[in-house]
């Protein structure tokens, strides 16, 4: 088998092909309830219920969303670029980490100003994060693959580290656990009584300016031009370093956020289950959302809605919560092969 | 010296042995792989995959080779998709790879809930034993290291004099090399691109997946989650420190391993006594990051790594 | 050679058809290869030769028609079942795996695969055998990574008669060799012929053409539009066959060289892997002249173009641009000296494939006003920019919104060719402008070039043809390993003259040419 360029895919087969790979998820999904010996169509109805069904699942969905949009982002700028940064788990960390470290006392500031410091420091705690990788990338030619995954572990032992030591909190029972932010550094709700707080605000701006970026800006096309085609980029005159230098900062400071949020707007507290695998997930956000910054809000709130439903699918039927990760990696790999032959057809010889 | 006591003791060198045997499996899958032009970072979720299939397979009641078996099969399930989607189709080996590791991590796990629902403890199987070598195992430090070990690490070795062997001694070899150089090449003396890439991911998934297979029958004897732990990652940095061939990487993977086990000791020292745990448990890591970095100017990456092959296309 | 039309057929193509999407590559095809004869394929780029070849030998499927070996039908797609009837193939781009010895590549897929061990010896003896009585001097245990470009060659042919090829096709042999290697290379066809080798020489060189074989198809859009005996033809009625009109060279009047805007002095680079970097070369680039850089590929053309390119730096020597030192050199202040750069790749390095027409437009410009200011891009005036290179250049295209990858070749360079242009630069590096375009882009290309020189450009033009070279340039200088020779003006060397220099002989040691 061959594959031929498609010169004017149609939009049968742009929406087709998609939707294809979605079914194909939903497939598998119930094949793995059967398997799990429960009933499939009930399956699904549990996990949309547990997803959207009420109130407090859908501001389950939405808190869980947030980190997700940020993770997301994170890929989606990097991954523009052709920088593989598997590190965003690391990267949130490392926000999360500076925000307690700066926010539990050492700054008695009023939340107005400690708000934006601790925001700011996330940031650039993320940031430099992936700045050695990226380094080491366009110095070396080593392969940010494996040094940021690398980084995952090093990071959480290096949390944990800090947790059972010197910022382990006094009154925490034993548990590794930091002490809780100020109530200056805490994210207000968006709206009174409603567990909804402005990280979820927040990511929703974010989305949007990296779409400004991306589209309107000389940088996000230089970040474009570097992912598409290395070669021709620094031919042009493109200063391809310095470029995927700013996109591991802007990358490295969006995963900074998510842990930004999920310490001051959700937790309050440092744990070694901040995250459960956000940053991976973030992975899995980015390409079903084409890497579109304002299609990661849409991916993230699907994927969230796939977790948070499974998880509540999962204590009402006898079908383990895992079934949501395999979904999500069926999904990616459905959907990767599926936007392939939007532009592609296969051809005999 | 403790240290010098440490690396004077045969069951340090017995412990590197040990140690290095998943990681040889694991990291000659790897490189079989991507001497055929194909980065397979499945590694992670194959390791699962193995080590879950081996373990249950014995634990239902298999024999211990049936097992390795199994294991192996598990592997190569997963390997035949990544092999799929990666070679025919083309697709971005960075995203296929981590999305088989998040999908074969995911359904071991759900597996695994639905196959021991009620299990809070993980049951033991009887595991493979030591197997020592009458006479060569007598004699000092390298008796015990190299030859008192498990039928499972003497075929870690076995493995890694046949892939030698194989790539630089057979037509199989040259045309594996060939093609992960230059796919071109291949397909113009009429052998199948297709073919071989595909062969080569399957082939080194399975060995993968033995490696894993590894940890819970001839380590820890029982499954529990994350116990592959970041091994296959390391596996992808040895191939690279390995400069792509069979010896080095062995070697690399016995020097790591000797690393290992050298911080193991010394978490038990009065030295390791003021360090924190994690400072330890961070090293394999680290060291796996420095290794990268070291080779990365020497390296002879196979020039059509990661470069899909479209017949007809230039 | 066996006499008359009257040997038997050992190559049979009926009606061969392909199409790609809507081009029709090949049109019904038909034709026969008969024992120990030379045919000649000759036809203008895209005519559809290398497609016809490439169905030949497997590595496309027609979708009609069918090819029979021998009296046997091959099976379609299939490059293995051709190999094993006898066909062999000298590729256009060579298709040696670098880190392999020559005979690692020669043997490769010639012994089952499953087998354990190799019989290296043997191979040995019998290419050393075949070596000598082919005049293919080759060294069987070279990594092919460090051979020249002669050199691969000689590996291909080898690999194909390693295998017992009864017919050779051998996809423009000639394009990247000197005059002389051009001769040795016929030599050894003729040997071939003279034990009963049949041959398929593809080429778009009509003196080539007329020198080696007996019969020349020639193919046009697709279709096999005449046949005739090489006895019986010309040039011109040759010529006439494969354009369907005249083909008239580019117009070059005199020259009227000004000041000199490039100048390099005794400049030395760092080679890069296998490529020869340039040694202690000097060159000085006219306004209002076309200087020819003609030479064998890998002699360091890449080296002198990435140069100027702004690509990379000098490791000794100066580098002036308008009377001044060249400082901080990259492709950006090679851009802002007023260099203009054509490159040698327009898929890889020339354009992003999917970037839109506006997109690749502005591709060195896009940090000035009027397309960006402060670093906000004004998408209009990008697409105003484009639309006036779209109809200045005769680029033919869906629109500046579609993606360049839907191009054809000499579209794409003619959007190159306006990006260049409309920064006016003062001096312009084209490096194979031309390769791989139709008659009708070249001839648009190669005027272009030339208005530009009227206009005052200093033009730098590197090419493997050195028809191409003798045909606009001025000054001709040839380069060999990094050295450059002295500059010759127009006719005043004949090709074979040149290919002595691009064999690497009279150049003085040290560098210096005599």
């Amino acid at each position: 088998m061959r594959l031929e360029p498609v010169a004017d895919a149609g939009w049968a087969r742009t929406l087709g092909l998609p939707a294809v790979a979605l079914g194909g998820t939903v497939l598998i999904a119930m094949a793995l309830s059967l398997v799990a010996g429960s009933n499939p169509f009930a399956v699904l109805g549990l996990i949309v219920k547990g997803a959207v069904g009420s109130k407090f699942a859908l501001l389950e969905t939405l808190n869980r969303a947030t980190p997700l949009i940020f993770t997301g982002l994170a890929v989606a700028v990097a991954f523009r670029a052709k920088l593989w940064n598997i590190g965003a788990e690391a990267q949130l960390y490392m926000g999360a980490l500076l925000v307690v470290v700066l926010g539990t006392g050492l700054l008695p500031l009023p939340s107005a100003l400690l708000i934006p410091i601790l925001m700011g420091t996330a940031i650039v705690g993320g940031a430099m994060l992936l700045l050695g990788p990226a380094w080491l990338k366009t110095r070396l030619g080593v392969d940010e693959v494996v040094t940021t995954l690398l980084l995952n572990f090093v990071m959480i032992l290096f949390v944990s580290l800090l947790l059972e030591g010197p910022m382990k909190d006094p009154m925490g029972m034993g548990w590794p656990k930091s002490e809780r932010l100020l109530a200056e550094a805490r994210l207000p709700r968006i709206v009174d009584g409603l567990r909804l707080h402005w990280g979820f605000g927040l990511a929703l701006i974010c989305a949007l300016l990296v779409w400004v970026m991306q589209t309107r800006t000389t940088l996000g096309y230089e970040i474009r031009a570097v992912g598409l085609n290395r070669r021709a980029a620094s031919f042009a005159g493109i200063p391809v370093t310095g470029v995927v230098i700013k996109t591991a900062l802007i990358s490295g400071g969006l995963a900074g956020l998510a842990g930004f949020s999920e310490v001051a707007g959700l937790k309050g507290s440092l744990t070694l289950d901040l995250s459960p695998g956000f940053g991976y997930t973030g992975i899995i956000v980015a390409m079903l959302a084409l890497l579109n910054p304002l299609g990661v809000v849409v991916s993230a709130l699907f994927v969230a809605g796939i977790f948070v439903g499974a998880d509540s699918m999962s204590r009402a039927a006898a079908v383990p919560t895992y079934i949501a990760d395999i979904l999500l990696a069926s999904a990616l790999l459905l959907m990767v092969l599926a936007i392939m032959l939007t532009r592609f057809r296969v051809v005999r010889g | 010296m403790e240290i010098l006591d440490i690396l004077l003791s045969a069951s340090f060198w017995a412990a590197a042995v040990r140690i290095a045997s998943p990681l040889i499996f694991a990291t000659l899958g790897e490189l079989i792989c991507e001497r055929a032009g194909v980065l397979n970072l499945g590694i992670e979720g194959i390791m699962v995959v193995g080590a879950f299939a081996g373990w249950m397979a014995v634990y239902s009641g298999a024999d211990l080779w049936t097992g390795v078996a199994v294991a192996m099969g598990a592997g190569m399930l997963f390997g035949l998709l990544h092999a799929i989607l990666s070679v025919p189709f083309g697709l971005s080996q960075h995203v296929v790879g981590l999305g088989i590791t998040l999908l074969a991590t995911a359904s071991t796990y759900f597996a695994y809930r639905v196959s021991l629902p009620e299990v809070t403890n993980p049951p033991r199987i009887e595991a493979f034993k030591e197997l020592p070598i009458p006479i060569v195992s007598d004699i000092p430090i390298v008796g015990p290291a190299l030859f008192a070990q498990t039928p499972l690490t003497y075929l870690a070795f076995v493995a890694a004099a046949v892939v030698a062997f194989v790539l630089y001694r057979t037509p199989l070899g040259l045309a594996l090399r060939a093609v992960g150089e230059n796919p071109h090449s291949v397909e113009a003396q009429g052998l199948s691109v297709t073919g071989l890439r595909m062969g080569a991911v399957i082939v080194g998934s399975g060995l993968m997946a033995v490696g894993g297979a590894f940890l819970t029958m001839s380590a820890f004897n029982s499954f529990f989650f994350e116990m592959v732990n970041g091994r296959g990652w390391i596996c992808i940095a040895l191939v690279v420190f390995g400069a792509w061939k069979p010896g080095k990487a062995v070697l690399g993977a016995l020097l790591f391993a000797a690393f290992d086990a050298l911080q193991i000791r010394l978490q038990q020292t009065s030295l390791g006594a003021d360090i924190p745990y994690q400072i330890f448990l961070m090293m394999p890591y680290l060291l796996s990051i420095l290794a990268l970095v070291v080779m990365s100017r020497r390296a002879e990456v196979p020039a059509a790594l990661m470069v899909p092959f479209n017949r007809g296309e230039r | 050679m066996p006499s008359g039309g009257e040997a038997r057929a050992v190559l049979r193509l009926r009606n061969i058809t392909k199409r790609f999407g809507p081009l029709t590559a090949n049109d019904a095809i038909t034709f026969d290869l008969r024992e120990g004869e030379v045919i000649a394929l000759l036809g203008e780029n895209g005519a559809g030769k290398t497609t016809l070849m490439n169905i030949l030998f497997g590595h496309y499927m027609a979708d009609a028609g069918e090819i029979e070996a021998f009296g046997h039908i091959l099976p379609p797609g299939n490059p293995r079942a051709a190999l094993e009837a006898g066909v062999g193939m000298v590729h256009q781009h060579f298709t040696l795996a670098d880190n392999l010895s020559v005979l690692e590549n020669i043997i490769l897929g010639t012994e089952p695969l499953w087998r354990l061990g190799s019989g290296r010896a043997a191979a040995r003896a019998r290419i050393e055998q075949l070596s000598r009585d082919f005049g293919l001097a080759v060294h069987s245990d070279a990594k092919a990574g460090t051979l020249s470009v002669g050199e691969r060659q000689r590996v291909e042919i080898l690999k194909a008669l390693y295998r017992d090829a009864r017919v050779l096709i051998l996809d423009e042999p000639t394009a990247v060799l000197t005059p002389q290697e051009t001769d040795d290379l016929f030599a050894t066809l003729r040997k071939a012929v003279a034990r009963g080798l049949s041959i398929i020489f593809i080429s778009h060189k009509m003196h080539e053409v007329l020198a080696i074989s007996s019969r020349v198809l020639v193919l046009r859009h697709g279709r096999l539009v005449g046949e005739v005996a090489t006895a019986e033809t010309d040039r011109h009625q040759l010529a006439h066959m494969m354009v369907g009109s005249e083909i008239r060279a580019p117009e070059v009047g005199g020259a009227a060289p000004g000041r000199v805007l490039l100048r390099l002095r005794d400049v030395s680079t760092v080679p890069v892997g296998n490529a020869v970097g340039l040694r202690s070369l000097s060159l000085d680039l006219r306004a209002g002249q076309i200087t020819g850089l003609a030479g064998v590929s890998g002699n360091g053309q890449t080296a002198l173009a990435d140069l100027i390119a702004g690509e990379i730096v000098p490791a000794a020597g100066a580098m002036e641009i308008g009377g001044r030192e060249a400082k901080g050199w990259t492709p950006k202040a090679a851009l802002e000296a007023g260099i203009g750069r054509i490159p040698e790749d327009r898929h890889r390095t020339g354009t992003v494939a999917d970037f839109s027409l506006a997109e690749n437009a502005v591709l060195e410009a896009y940090e000035k006003a009027p397309f960006s200011r402060r670093g906000w891009f004004d998408w209009q005036a990008v697409d105003r920019h484009t639309r006036s290179i779209i109809e200045r250049y005769d680029v033919r295209c869906p629109g500046p919104d579609a993606r360049i990858r839907l191009l054809s070749g000499g579209n794409m360079q003619k959007l190159i060719l306006g990006r260049v242009l409309e920064a006016e630069p003062a001096i312009i590096l084209a490096v194979q402008p031309v390769r791989g375009l139709d008659i009708g882009a070249v001839t648009y290309v190669q005027n272009r070039l030339i208005e530009a020189r009227e206009a005052g450009a200093a033009v730098l033009l590197i090419s493997e043809d050195l028809d191409e070279i003798l045909t606009l340039a001025d000054v001709i200088h040839v380069i060999s390993e990094g050295r450059l020779s002295p500059a010759f003006a127009r006719g005043s060397k004949s090709p074979a003259e040149l290919g002595v220099w691009m064999a690497g002989q009279g150049f003085e040691e040290g560098g210096h040419a005599a």
